[in-house]
């Protein structure tokens, strides 16, 4: 069981951060999609399998499109650009910054005693119990969950629709 | 050290590989990317603590992955959205040439 | 029922497996019990999909005045002293393709992406494989059965969707960028739909188990009359809204706009040649059974038989009986409809299937509140389930027309 939670975690870290690191944009998406495919399966390990086939549905099925959608359409002429002067600098002080947040946190996990039964056999939680508890004591959250889904892409469409009144396509 | 430490090593290190990215990046596209990371590192940690945690019953760990998952499509959405408006505006993606408030 | 669960035929499959797997040590019988089902999987619907290409060509023929082929017998072979005058109807057909296929030339453009241009067509073949599943191909034939299987149908599912983009984008010709982008819009918009009519039946069986859903149907009334959602009102108009958004997803007549042979090359696959070609292929027939075999377990029934009497025969076999059956209506649609346009094919997706889908949950949810009505109530109920059927058919079908004539050319005489 470790053996394959530390497979798993070397396949998601390593693609997140080959997909950081890479200049050509469809690939690191491509890579994030594996990255998230890896979290699925790493939901399946911990016995969470409704949320390991929605993560699949939801993020390789469907942000991912959205993603590659959106790096076609906004791409430049020529693909790889100079590096700017800049970006060398950011990039130290985001690894000094990140670095130190991982060290915080890592100090932070070794240093807390945690006695949680490991040999306990992975728990399971049907879909019905599930959708019960959807329904029951959680259906407000439900509800605000839809109408916020809702809004939120009905504004995507207006922020991404294009105002064409002004130049007719279809002009002889 | 045990499977929950473990775990919990896999999301802060997923999720400081977000934050570079958020931050090294200049790409408007791979700075969203870099957020959606590190949602899905704290979704990690609430599968975790589900899964060692004493209450499996009350699955209050996957109820709040599931509607993590849900802002975070919507986030992806309006996000990639945004940038597209952005491009239409400046040409390029580039965070750091922003800057502007009128159109 | 009684009877079948116990016929020797019904047991067979899984005690010949149950057999092998009990003769290896311990530690390795639950791998063996896998890669069986796996490699029976690969097996069956290898075959399938043969046989498929085949029987499409010949009806298609038949359809279109024509004979199909009937020419690919089997190899002389010159050391025999005998050999099988007999062409077998073309039967052999699938397998000479496959040989064809093998040693054509594999072309690569040279400014692809060599990775993905190699990745996308195995990874199409494989996800397409893995809708197999949770497929129950029989009574306890179910490969693997999960708590979340229909769920797990679609996720798998959504996958292909990538590999669409990953063979358009890395042939790096504008062409098939275009085509995949134009495939992946049908596919997307037609995914909603799809969805939409599944719902219902998941509502009324109130489980997402694929097993427990074909479980759910069982039962005749009379003897005669099976209690198969196909013969609800709901999962009747639901079959219909399936069948539609199955085939758009499939990308096939009517809605083959994607890769419109006659007009496109070959749409995303413009790029792709020999063994690659027939891997797409491959995985189009694949995504075309396993939704079939979806459609058959959630309304028709899955692997039930249709009368009280006919159980002696096997549950696989009534499975696969009407697995063909939906391949066959499929491969008539493509002989009879003509091809919609883009606005035609959208239109109908937003203005018709999905209002009509997510009225029929309404249907369908008051159908599941009214299971305890008896007695009379019983018309009651059927009445109104086909009047929230009728209604809105005849109302939105009216209105997808409203103010769409004949079609007038500008520039040509008609």
């Amino acid at each position: 069981m470790t053996l394959a939670l530390i497979l798993l975690s070397v396949l998601i870290l390593g693609s997140a951060a080959v997909a950081i690191a890479l200049r050509n944009l469809i690939h690191s998406a491509l890579l994030f999609v594996g990255c998230w495919a890896g979290i699925a399966a790493f939901y399946l390990w911990a016995g969470a399998e409704f949320v390991a086939f929605a993560q699949v549905l939801i993020y390789v099925g469907a942000v991912s499109m959205v993603v590659l959608f959106a790096v076609l359409l906004t791409r430049q002429g020529n693909e790889l650009e100079p590096v700017k002067d800049d970006s060398f600098n950011r990039f130290i002080r985001a690894l000094i910054a990140g670095g130190s947040v991982a060290g915080v946190l890592l100090g932070a996990i070794l240093g807390t005693p945690m006695d949680v039964n490991t040999a306990s056999p992975a728990p399971t939680m049907t879909v019905r119990e599930l959708g019960a508890r959807l329904m029951g004591p959680h259906a407000a959250a439900l509800l605000i969950v839809g109408v916020l889904l809702t809004v939120a892409l009905l504004g995507a469409v207006v922020l991404a629709a294009v105002d064409r009144s002004d130049q007719p396509e279809d002009a002889p | 050290m045990s499977q929950l430490q473990l775990c919990l090593v896999l999301s802060s290190f997923l999720f400081c590989i977000g934050l570079i990215g958020a931050m090294a990046r200049s790409n408007t596209i791979l700075v969203l990317l870099g957020v959606e990371l590190m949602l899905n590192a704290a979704n990690i940690n609430f599968i975790a603590f589900w899964r060692y945690g004493p209450d499996h019953a009350a699955g209050t760990g996957i109820l709040f992955v599931l509607f993590s998952i849900a802002i975070a499509a919507s986030e992806a959405a309006v996000g990639l959205a945004l940038v597209i408006a952005v491009y239409r505006h400046q040409k390029n993606i580039r965070l750091q040439e922003a800057n502007r408030l009128k159109g | 029922m009684s009877a079948s669960t116990d016929s020797f035929l019904e047991r067979a499959p899984i005690e010949a497996r149950d057999w092998l797997v009990q003769l290896l040590p311990a530690p390795l019988q639950w791998f063996t019990h896998h890669l069986i089902t796996i490699g029976a999987i690969l097996a069956v619907f290898g075959l399938f999909f043969a046989f498929t290409t085949v029987a499409e060509r010949k009806l298609l023929g038949r359809l279109q005045n024509r004979l199909g082929p009937n020419r690919s017998g089997l190899p002389k072979f010159s050391a025999l002293p005998w050999h099988l005058k007999h062409k077998l109807f073309g039967l052999t057909q699938p397998f000479a393709d496959a040989v064809k296929a093998l040693t054509k030339e594999d072309i690569v453009p040279a400014a692809a992406d060599k990775l993905l241009h190699f990745l996308a067509p195995v990874l199409v073949v494989a996800f397409s494989l893995l809708t197999f599943a949770v497929l129950p191909f029989g009574r306890n034939m179910v490969p693997v059965d999960l708590d979340a299987g229909l769920l797990y149908f679609f996720a798998a599912g959504s996958a292909t969707e990538l590999t669409i983009f990953m063979a358009g984008w890395a042939s790096r010709n504008k062409y098939s960028l275009l085509a995949a982008m134009r495939a992946l819009a049908q596919v997307i918009s037609y995914e909603l739909p799809l969805l939409l009519s599944v719902v219902p039946v998941v509502l009324v069986a109130g489980t997402l188990s694929t097993n427990e859903i074909v479980t759910a149907q069982g039962g005749w009334s009379f003897g005669i009359l099976p209690h198969w959602n196909i013969f609800t009102p709901w999962g009747f108009i639901g079959f219909l809204l399936f069948l539609v958004a199955a085939l758009a997803e499939c990308n096939r007549s009517p809605f083959d706009l994607p890769e419109a042979e006659s007009e496109l090359i070959a749409g995303h696959l413009t790029e792709y040649s020999g063994f690659k070609y027939a891997l797409f292929f491959m995985a189009e027939y694949f995504g075309l059974t396993a939704l079939s075999g979806l459609g058959v377990t959630l309304f028709l029934g899955g692997w039930q038989a249709p009368c009280d009497f006919l159980p002696f025969i096997p549950s696989y076999v009534w499975f696969m009986g009407k697995l063909v059956m939906m391949i066959v209506f499929f491969i008539w649609v493509r002989g009879t409809l003509l091809r919609l346009r883009i606005d035609q094919l959208t239109r109908l997706a937003w203005q018709f299937i999905v209002p009509l889908a997510l009225i029929n949950l309404g249907n369908a949810a008051f159908w599941a509140l009214t299971a305890s009505w008896a007695g009379p109530l019983q018309l009651v109920r059927l009445g109104v389930s086909l009047a929230l059927v009728v209604g809105p058919f005849i109302l939105l079908g009216r209105r997808l027309n409203i103010g769409r004539g004949p079609r007038t050319y500008r520039y040509a005489t008609s």
